[in-house]
């Protein structure tokens, strides 16, 4: 049995710059996995009930407008309305260090910065699924 | 998980996260999800089954998305299955079909579902036959397959959809492209997208023209014949179909597919096509078409299991070696192909008489 890791690319909220969640998506084929990539300008809805029809094991957003604080959260808390407590969430963006410890309080796993090496990203998702 | 009638019970509710979990368990191979499939299989065989392919760009994907649409108008439920290619190379693949269906997302009459290839050719996965029985056992009325962008062969589809939407575009190539054998056999549909591009009329009237030719020659057009490809056979039923198909308004007088220009991007068109794909469903089923394709298709699916089956047996350690002895065999020549077959062959059988365990 080979149980492929499955990772859905979001990107929430209303800017419209996806080079870098392309960049990631791109990374994470490479390392070996399926990634399911939403398109720009999500709503937390939308990603939630994406990640559950596809079975992702991962959800990665990717933010640069700076509503991450209330659409992470918001992804967190639709993920508990529904029961689904198997999915690693983490982020990447735009987003100050200061915001970084309400966000993982919030449920995210890991924020991933600017210039964060795609490898460092890669080996977080392998160490920590949930499943 | 392991709890089957639960499974079950909740596929049938159409539990979007049971289904999303019991795809992924046949995806990865896990044998213990044929027990679910199994108990689910009495509970199959109601949805319309709808394959869309055609090649890549052609905008296949838009318009899966306008066909989702359409048929909520008409209050049916939707389950998509959206495939595209896995790298031979790493095994990731990006799944991005579901870029331009995500409208549909809260829609809880819709479910969509993306599937890498896994090294399957021909157009599909592997587990895209299992997922649509899920999907019909939990009760979704149309099922929509996007095949992975095809080029001229990937023909798989036509033993799994019960209508074949055909997918072209201007400016592939000359008129001698819809020729070719393979790809353009397998339409029920001819869609002809980016209709508002240069040439879209020159390539409906050249697939026209190809259609036609084939009536001249005598030969059943596939989409109203029971045979997986077009066949000289089967005239009674064929002619059963086309009256059908008049009846519903299906093709032309003879039976013909349609062949229909769509702007998928505006959705200009796609209220007809969705008619056509109806009514293409209405004559098969009238006509008893749909069971000769189906009884078609099941039996190319039992040949196709029992085949894997069979091939599994060479993964025990004992085959391989045996395997790899006959390859050297071969390479050095000791042995020619034909004698190296028999011999694994011989070995594999009495293997089966005398199991190990």
């Amino acid at each position: 049995m080979d149980r492929k890791i499955r990772v859905l690319v979001a990107k929430p909220g209303l800017d419209g710059h996806d080079r870098g969640a392309k960049v990631i998506a791109r990374a994470l084929r490479d390392a070996g996995m399926e990634v399911v990539y939403t398109g720009l300008r999500q709503t937390p809805e939308q990603i939630v009930q994406a990640a559950v029809q596809e079975d992702a094991d991962v959800i990665a957003l990717s933010i640069l407008s700076g509503a991450h604080n209330h659409l992470f959260p918001r992804v967190m808390e639709l993920l508990a309305q529904k029961g689904v407590n198997d999915v690693l969430v983490i982020g990447g963006g735009v987003i100050p260090e200061d915001d970084i410890p309400f966000l993982k309080k919030a449920g995210i796993a890991e924020i991933f910065g600017p210039g964060t090496p795609t490898k460092a990203t890669i080996d977080f998702i392998r160490a920590n699924l949930k499943r | 998980m392991s709890d089957v009638p639960e499974t079950v019970r909740r596929i049938r509710s159409g539990d979007p996260r049971t289904l999303a979990r019991t795809i992924s368990r046949i995806d990865d191979g896990d044998p213990s999800v044929a027990q679910v499939l199994r108990a689910l299989h009495t509970h199959t065989g109601r949805a319309h089954v709808i394959g869309v392919t055609g090649p890549p760009g052609s905008g296949k994907s838009t318009l899966v998305d306008k066909f989702v649409g359409e048929f909520r108008r008409r209050g049916l439920s939707v389950g998509v299955l959206a495939v595209d290619p896995s790298s031979p190379f790493t095994g990731g693949a990006i799944l991005g079909d579901r870029i331009r269906m995500q409208s549909h997302a809260l829609d809880e009459g819709v479910y969509i579902r993306s599937l890498a290839t896994r090294g399957h050719l021909g157009g599909l996965s592997g587990a895209v036959m299992e997922a649509v029985r899920v999907l019909d056992a939990a009760g979704f009325d149309r099922i929509l397959i996007e095949t992975v962008g095809v080029g001229q062969s990937e023909v798989d589809i036509v033993r799994l959809a019960d209508t074949v939407v055909l997918v072209s575009v201007p400016g592939l190539g000359d008129d001698i492209q819809v020729l070719k054998a393979g790809i353009m056999e397998i339409g029920d549909v001819f869609v002809v997208n980016k209709s508002d591009r240069d040439g879209a009329d020159r390539v409906v009237r050249e697939i026209r023209s190809m259609l036609e030719t084939a009536l001249v020659n005598g030969v059943t057009p596939r989409a109203l014949s029971g045979a997986g490809v077009a066949d000289r056979g089967g005239h009674h039923i064929a002619s059963a179909a086309r009256e059908s198909a008049n009846a519903h308004g299906y093709g032309d007088a003879h039976g013909l597919p349609p062949v229909l220009k769509t702007t998928a991007e505006t959705g200009e068109g796609v209220m007809p096509v969705v008619d056509a794909v109806e009514a293409h469903r209405a004559a098969l089923e009238e006509s008893g078409l749909l069971r000769e394709r189906r009884l078609r298709n099941a039996a190319y699916e039992l040949r196709d299991a029992l085949g894997k089956r069979l091939l599994a047996r060479l993964d025990s350690p004992d085959a391989l070696a045996r395997l790899d002895a006959l390859a050297r065999d071969v390479v050095e020549r000791r042995r020619d192909v034909y004698d190296a077959v028999d011999a694994l062959h011989e070995a594999l059988s009495l293997e089966e008489k005398h199991p190990r365990r």
